[in-house]
């Protein structure tokens, strides 16, 4: 089985109104030196292990559903890890 | 004109679409729920707002694999009119018949109130019976608004004349203020502004009947006229 551990975050180019608001109240706890917050999302996916190619399915899952590329990037990682 | 209003699980403007559609606009109408697989019997697609999905993921996204999906973009690119209001044009924008994103308000809150809108295209099949420049009253009930896309795009909608209308006062931090926008071909009008809504001096405005009246007009142009 693989684990895989993608990233959403929004593009750099694309303000985060969440993240700018979490921002401040790092501030107000004292929090001074924080110059910038971004807020992403934070997927897991568990797949069988099979004869396809690993990188083109989880691009293409990332690129069509789980973000969105006109405001958002993504990142992954992958584990191999033993079925329970 | 037989219009669908299309139905997915967490839409809740379903029954203001089929109202103005029925009962303003003296059209026929059908309830589609979202894993119909046949859209020719429709002249017009309308797309209401609510929130499919509970918004999972991101707003519009999980809708955009539903059945019906795919004889949306069908119908869209066989020309016929495909109107997406406030989730509708969530959809829309993830389904890539619209260019662009939409981000959280700019404020972070649900913003739900009136808002003038002013009219900056009159020449689309939703617009044909305003006035270029015309302020127009059209409710507004949404907390992901803010329509982003980037430079290269923006200049494109504005070349192609597909920014149909903007807020007179943005409210949410959309680029250019823009409230909604047409495709290339101007058949598929996607707006957050909810002209369902709008239909009636008793709901506050009727502002929002033209646009149906609009889509009637150029339809009865097309076919009927033309028989």
């Amino acid at each position: 089985m693989y684990k895989v551990k993608v990233y959403v975050t929004l593009r750099e180019s694309v303000l985060d109104p969440q993240g700018k608001a979490v921002m401040g109240s790092l501030h107000k706890m004292g929090q001074s030196e924080v110059e910038d917050v971004r807020i992403g999302k934070y997927l897991e996916l568990t797949l069988q292990k099979g004869d396809y190619d690993l990188d083109a399915k989880i691009t293409a899952m990332c690129s069509k559903l789980l973000s969105n590329p006109v405001i958002e990037d993504y990142r992954y990682e992958v584990e191999e890890v033993v079925a329970q | 004109m037989n219009f669908a209003v299309i139905v997915f699980p967490g839409s809740n403007c379903d029954t203001d679409m089929y109202h103005a559609i029925k009962d303003e606009l003296g059209m026929d109408v059908e309830y589609v729920w979202h894993d119909e697989t046949d859209l020719s019997r429709f002249d017009g697609i309308l797309l209401p707002g609510g929130f499919s999905y509970g918004d999972y993921l991101r707003t519009g996204a999980i809708a955009n694999f539903s059945n019906v999906m795919s004889e949306v973009v069908k119908a869209a690119n066989a020309g016929k009119p495909v109107l997406g209001v406030c989730n509708g044009f969530q959809i829309l924008l993830e389904a890539g018949l619209l260019p662009g994103a939409m981000r959280r308000n700019e404020s972070l809150k649900f913003i739900c109130k009136q808002e003038d809108l002013i009219v900056e295209n009159d020449t689309t099949m939703f617009s044909g019976l305003y006035e270029k420049g015309e302020r127009i009253t059209v409710p507004v009930a949404h907390g992901e608004g803010n329509y982003y896309c980037d430079q290269e795009t923006l200049e494109e909608l504005k070349a192609n004349n597909q920014i149909v209308f903007t807020y007179a006062s943005n409210p949410n931090g959309s680029v250019e203020d823009i409230a909604g926008i047409t495709n290339k071909s101007g058949n598929v009008l996607g707006m957050m502004p909810h002209p369902e809504r709008a239909v009636d001096e008793l709901l506050g405005s009727n502002d929002g009947l033209k646009l149906f009246q609009s889509i009637v007009k150029s339809w009865r142009e097309r076919y009927v006229a033309a028989t």
